[in-house]
């Protein structure tokens, strides 16, 4: 079992991606997260899919994702130079002055922003790659009790001379 | 010029070469059925449930090769469909299913009759569709007609909201497809095929596996040249059963789960596997890790996701069968250039093919002589009689008796739901067969209990004066769960006696109660409808009731073979056994 990434290049039509969707629960398929979003070309979507498989299970996925009459294109980014990056939301209750004071300093650390602020509760914004985002969740849930999460899923695209996973 | 959506649908119908509809009308249909109502060019057919509908759509385009065409209502219409779209998805035939649907103002409101059968019928469909916009409809049936009919062949369905249909538009139907997601293979990898080649020279137990792919791709003429070119023998999974004249010396039999056992030797001692247009089901490969454990495997098949899906291979070949075949016989008649015959590609199999004959001798398949009117010699007197017909069967034991003793040779076809297994289909898939193939002698064989899923048909067959020969092995059960029941359930039958009353005693399990004589009883049934029926108990009454069969050419003819219910279908290998760990008898 291993981490795989695919960019799915589809028509920009009504259904398609509960087809996508309902292929990965009708066939069992692990899905860990899917992002969908129209392209330079407003006929075209583009998904970025995270997914945990083995080897021959992902090599029958990608066939059945091209075989469907609406995919134009499977890119496999598993093992390919991408920019990736998911959006994470983090809200933090019931802060005590000192707890504010220890937020900001991870926030520092880990570069991510405030992005709004309460008597008693921190926002915040973090755009970093998902297993970063999830090492920060577990921080933060080992240090205070009233969190509140909400991930965006990862988009993702090939780089051009950069890479930053 | 501007003209209805229901104008353009029939023209587009008329330009796709559409002859013959299979239709069942309804509230948001009723425009298109009045615009029918207006031609002549296209013979409407109206079954009497829409499951019967879709399966003699299925039925027509199985027997034809041409694409089958249904247009019901909405709601239940569609619904109905759903089990007719699945069978034919799964054994890939092409369909354009055309469903009413709820005005596009009213979708999503749970208006009456209203479903998304776009959405239920995602995964069991090749592609679906609702027309939301009045200017996509010509675009969207040429799609659908292109879509159904290429690549791996499948069910379509496009959804027709019934505002579109009235409103005004261009009569323009397109005369090209081009779908920039959808580009079905037309290559063959050269290379792939010469390693393939090379392989099959190379090997000393090479073995063809012909699936239903190569009849799809109507490619038999070819494969048999193949074969005989190469020597190597061949076995079938069931849909390919027919790929190659069955009396063929180098034809071994089906293989899996009822298959012969010489077949299911030969892939168990096989050295290259060289497979064609299957997709390995479970039911023809058993347990996984011991099929063909002894053999390198080429696999040519249209669809990727085909190959390598269950069992990996070594030589994967993505390309229609009939195009790989015709680019082997081209490459071997002139190899790398020269001028050789075909006699360079032939392998010298003569000492495995003495071995596959000694397994045949071993053990033929074959029920006992002196058990009366067995299945066996009903379908040996169809071989005899009927050499030049279409045999459609239903699912259950008598499909399974049909595959191990029907004969075919040119001429004749066999239909079956192979890959679901669907009871219910034989009888209207018969109706398809006879309506695209006048003339030709049209035999559905059925069991007691599948052919009471759609005994409505009756009544659409007697209309159309199809004279079908209907035979039904009525065994009283349904034969092949109570097989199961027998064999692995220590005759625990339940639910599988068909004549047993509410007050019976569960435990009896030989018709030894109170049971009615018929249930129903089928001669009566068939007159009540206007058909004919005959009734046969014993062995020296099959051809009579044949050959009365045969003069009754306005009116379908119902044959009720009383056959004994503990007879069983063997061979037998187990479900996730081995295929060469067979049951041979009980």
């Amino acid at each position: 079992m291993k981490k795989r990434w695919i960019s799915l290049f589809v028509e920009n039509n009504i259904g398609v991606l509960a087809k996508i969707s309902g292929l990965f629960s009708g066939k069992s398929y692990n899905l860990e997260s899917l992002t969908v979003g129209t392209t330079e070309d407003p006929t075209v979507s583009r998904m970025t899919i995270g997914l945990n498989s083995d080897d021959v299970t992902f090599e029958q996925i990608k066939k059945q994702l091209n075989r469907m009459v609406e995919v134009i294109k499977v890119m496999d980014f598993t093992n390919m130079s991408t920019h990736m990056k998911e959006i994470l939301f983090i809200k933090i209750r019931n802060c005590s002055k000192e707890d504010k004071t220890e937020i900001f300093q991870i926030a520092d650390v880990f570069k991510v922003s405030v992005a709004d602020y309460g008597t008693d509760s921190l926002l915040l914004e973090c755009v970093q790659t998902e297993t970063r985002n999830d090492a920060l969740i577990k921080l933060l849930t080992g240090q205070f009790k009233q969190l509140e999460v909400v991930r965006g899923g990862s988009v993702a695209i090939e780089s051009i001379n950069m890479t930053d996973r | 010029m501007k003209v209805a959506g229901t104008s353009l649908f029939v023209k587009a119908l008329k330009e796709e070469g559409v002859t013959t509809l299979f239709g069942y009308p309804g509230g948001y249909a009723i425009d298109l059925f009045d615009e029918l109502y207006k031609q002549n060019d296209i013979e409407l057919i109206l079954p009497r449930h829409e499951q019967a509908l879709i399966h003699a759509a299925d039925g027509y385009a199985r027997s034809t090769g041409k694409v089958g065409v249904c247009l019901v209502t909405s709601g239940p219409g569609a619904t109905n469909l759903v089990t007719g779209i699945a069978t034919a998805n799964y054994d890939s035939v092409p369909l354009v299913c055309f469903t009413g649907q709820v005005p596009t103002c009213l979708i999503g409101n749970d208006a009456f009759q209203e479903v998304d059968i776009i959405g239920i019928t995602r995964s069991i469909c090749k592609y679906g569709v609702t027309v939301r916009n009045r200017e996509d409809l010509g675009r969207i049936i040429k799609e659908a007609f292109y879509i159904a009919s290429t690549g791996k062949p499948g069910p379509v369905i496009v959804d027709l909201p019934k505002d579109i249909m009235l409103e005004s538009g261009s009569d323009t139907y397109p005369k090209e497809v081009n779908i920039r997601s959808y580009k079905p293979n037309s290559k063959v990898h050269a290379g792939q095929l010469k390693k393939a080649m090379e392989m099959l020279r190379n090997a000393e137990k090479p073995v063809f596996l012909a699936g239903g792919g190569l009849k799809l791709s109507r490619a038999g003429k070819e494969f048999t040249k193949l074969a005989e070119i190469t020597k190597v023998p061949v076995v079938t999974t069931i849909m390919g059963k027919g790929t190659m004249d069955t009396g063929h010396p180098l034809y071994i039999g089906n293989i899996g789960m009822h298959g012969s056992y010489a077949a299911n030797q030969a892939i168990s001692e096989c050295d290259l596997l060289f497979s064609i247009g299957t997709r390995f089901n479970d039911r023809i490969t058993g347990m996984l890790v011991e099929f063909a454990p002894k053999a390198k495997i080429v696999h040519i098949d249209i669809d990727s996701a085909s190959i390598s899906k269950n069992v990996v291979v070594d030589i994967p070949i993505v390309a229609d069968a009939k195009q790989a075949i015709e680019k082997i016989l081209e490459e071997m008649v002139s190899p790398d250039g020269g001028n050789n015959s075909g006699s360079a590609m032939e392998c010298n199999t003569a000492s495995w093919l003495e071995q596959i004959n000694g397994w045949k001798q071993e053990h033929p398949i074959g029920m006992r002589k002196d058990a009366g009117m067995t299945p066996q010699k009903i379908i040996e007197k169809i071989n005899r009689l009927f050499p030049e017909s279409i045999v459609v069967t239903d699912v259950g034991q008598h499909q399974m008796w049909t595959t191990q003793f029907l004969e075919i040779k040119e001429g004749k076809q066999l239909l079956t739901s192979g890959g679901l297994g669907t009871m219910g289909y034989g009888f209207p898939a018969a109706i398809g067969a006879g309506l695209g193939n006048p003339g030709k002698p049209v035999i559905c064989i059925s069991g007691d209990g599948g052919m009471q899923m759609n005994i409505q048909e009756m009544a659409t067959a007697v209309a159309l004066e199809l004279p079908l020969i209907l035979c039904i092995f009525n065994n009283s059960c349904l034969g092949m769960v109570r097989q199961w029941q027998k064999l692995f359930y220590d005759g625990r039958y339940s639910l599988t006696c068909l004549r047993s009353h509410r007050n019976c005693n569960k435990h009896c399990g030989d018709f030894s109660g109170q049971c009615p004589p018929y249930s129903p009883d089928f001669v009566k049934l068939a007159e009540s409808y206007g058909a004919y029926g005959i009734r046969v108990e014993t062995e020296n009454e099959i051809e009579t009731a044949f050959l009365r069969a045969v003069k009754n050419k306005q009116a379908p003819t119902v044959i009720e073979f009383m056959i004994d219910s503990e007879e069983l279908v063997l061979p037998m290998v187990q479900g996730g056994r081995s295929l060469n760990n067979m049951i041979l008898e009980c």
